[in-house]
């Protein structure tokens, strides 16, 4: 028996309208069994859309998908019976215990009640919410509200797991916490499709990433290709005297190699690099030249440099007006 | 078996159980009562205000309507027709309910789960039974410590209790279809008063309808409350049931026909 070949989610074509507005303008994606895809993007990229079709919340206008070997308009059903899915907005029935939201879906999938029941204290035990178990889930804070999604989800232990921004809005530990569950998983063999607007989790947890931006995938491949592309590092330089910016400019692009962008706001110059090695060329430039800086640093690049460095434009764009944009498509 | 995916899954059992979505409906209606307990305040429709109800009518209208009589001859005229507005007008909280779960995002648990479609809305109704049921024990109790008695045995008393429960399980599916297709609770809510005034008022609940002026009175001959609360009498007190009834039945097939298919539609339509 071998599954390294084997394709868990296939994806071609998946185009959904919502009215005039495109929030999927044809996406092919395919994971293969076992593996974490990673899908980056924005707000209003359409991520949740491509989750919810491939989850059979939603029928795509076009294009077609399998989940399983199974069709998710077609086969619904069988689909169901091997996914799990946690959403972004995590959705627990919060006039219920944590340990009755469990039971229910196991209940809801046919188990028995003693083994249903048997289940949600194992899970309960798993995400550490066997103290809160007997708590409405109204109580609990983002972080257990979100593993306890996250438990309600694997209940039926799917073979393929959806989890649609599972971290975003958690501290840092509970965002680890979640973390380090998603490759436990992984490890038991589950394929997991993972959406996230962090590029750091997209890297820390999956094997392969797909930029989403307007409804399209802008750039797909490896964590370390994309990295590549991008920069692993942001090297900032924020000159004491904002005139200086395009000189500093200038320099930085001569030292790295690389076009930098230039924040005329905040007066800061940034560019991606891949280590600190250029950080001493930069500085003694700077010297020769006699321009003072109050910042010189080196930081990950955020997601808006990450678009810069794939798309060529940033996702701060799309941001303010993420919806209209992908109706003039 | 020769990938991964197509292991069999824990639960991959429930389909080989035909009657898989019995126990899935079950299991909602559960889930239902169970959030009813949590929140015993959302009953306060259903528990005080038929109390409030029958005793603003009864002691403002009694003597008024009941012709040279006292509010006690009012009472055995009263209370069935009540009992039908009450119950009538507990329904639309389905609809208001079911809006708010998807809002909330409980209900794409349950449609991402391998379950009948129409489970998770057969649950909702089943589980509101309770509460219906609630609303007319606590009516016909408050009668009875007001001196109500029915007068035409208990047996045709009890089954004139069932009749107009199993005539809200109808109704509600207006409620189900409404509140699956509107945008918030609170128009669901907004549409189910147009609806209830009409229906509940433009009837015989209070008064007979020989005074009424004729647009109206037609409106009252096709106004199936009308026909209910003729049947909820006949049983009670006694008179012609056979008419009603037949009507009363024939209502309840009708709206459980058209409104639970458009319900299972919408359902399958909202995103």
């Amino acid at each position: 028996m071998t599954t390294t070949n084997q394709v868990a989610i296939e994806a071609t074509g998946l185009v959904k309208k919502y009215g005039n507005t495109t929030a999927l303008a044809g996406v092919d994606l395919s994971v293969p069994t076992g593996t974490v895809l990673g899908v980056l993007g924005p707000n209003g990229a359409g991520k949740t859309t491509a989750v919810r079709i491939l989850g059979t919340l939603l029928r795509p206008d076009a294009g077609h998908a399998t989940v399983g070997g199974y069709d998710v308009v077609r086969e619904a059903g069988k689909v169901r019976s091997i996914i799990g899915l946690t959403g972004q907005y995590a959705s627990v029935d919060e006039d219920m215990s944590g340990r009755r939201n469990l039971t229910l879906v196991g209940r809801l999938l046919g188990t028995p009640r003693e083994q249903a029941r048997a289940r949600a204290d194992e899970l309960l035990e798993r995400f550490e919410l066997t103290d809160a178990g007997d708590r409405i889930a109204k109580t609990y804070s983002g972080g257990m509200r979100r593993r306890l999604d996250l438990a309600a989800s694997l209940v039926g232990r799917p073979s393929i797991l959806y989890l649609d921004e599972p971290t975003t809005g958690l501290d840092p530990h509970a965002r680890n916490g979640v973390w380090e569950t998603i490759r436990d998983l992984v490890l038991d063999g589950t394929t997991v499709l993972l959406t996230t607007q962090y590029l750091d989790e997209a890297d820390a947890l999956a094997d392969s990433i797909m930029v989403f931006d307007k409804g399209s995938v802008v750039a797909s491949g490896r964590p370390a290709e994309l990295k590549a592309q991008a920069g692993k590092q942001s090297l900032d330089v924020r000159p004491s005297e904002p005139a200086h910016l395009e000189r500093v400019a200038a320099i930085v692009a001569e030292s790295v190699g690389a076009r930098p962008t230039v924040d005329v706001v905040n007066a800061v110059v940034s560019v991606p690099v891949n280590d600190g090695t250029s950080m001493p060329v930069v500085v003694r430039r700077l010297e020769e030249e006699g321009i003072g800086v109050t910042e010189l640093s080196l930081r990950l690049p955020s997601l808006d440099e990450v678009f810069l460095a794939l798309t060529g434009h940033t996702a701060e764009e799309k941001k303010s007006d993420n919806i209209l944009e992908g109706a003039s498509r | 078996m020769t990938t991964a995916t197509l292991e069999t899954p824990a639960h991959a059992a429930h389909r080989s159980r035909p009657f898989a979505w019995v126990q899935q409906s079950l299991t909602l209606a559960w889930r239902n009562i169970v959030r009813i307990r949590q929140n015993p305040e959302a009953l306060a429709d259903v528990t005080f205000q038929p109390i409030i109800f029958l005793v603003l009518f009864l002691f403002v209208f009694g003597g008024a309507i009941a012709n040279g009589g006292t509010w006690h001859d009012y009472l055995p005229y009263l209370l069935p027709g009540l009992l039908v507005q009450t119950v009538v007008f507990s329904t639309m909280g389905t609809g208001v309910a079911l809006n708010d779960d998807f809002a909330k995002g409980v209900f794409d648990r349950f449609r991402s789960l391998p379950i009948a479609r129409i489970a998770p809305l057969i649950g909702a109704v089943l589980g509101d039974a309770v509460r219906y049921t609630l609303s007319i024990v606590i009516l016909m109790t408050t009668g009875f410590v007001l001196g109500f008695r029915f007068q035409n045995g208990v047996g045709n008393g009890l089954l004139a209790l069932v009749i107009v429960l199993l005539f809200a399980l109808s109704m509600c599916w207006i409620w189900v279809w409404l509140g699956l297709t509107l945008k918030t609770a609170q128009g669901v809510q907004g549409v189910a008063f147009l609806v209830m005034f009409p229906l509940t008022f433009g009837s015989n609940v209070f008064v007979q309808t020989d005074t009424l002026p004729g647009f109206l009175r037609a409106f009252v001959n096709v106004n199936p409350v009308k026909y209910l609360v003729d049947t909820m009498r006949a049983l009670m007190l006694g008179g012609d049931l056979q008419k009603p009834l037949l009507i009363t039945l024939a209502w309840m097939v009708g709206l459980i026909a058209v409104f639970a298919p458009l319900a299972i539609r919408a359902y399958r339509r909202r995103t």
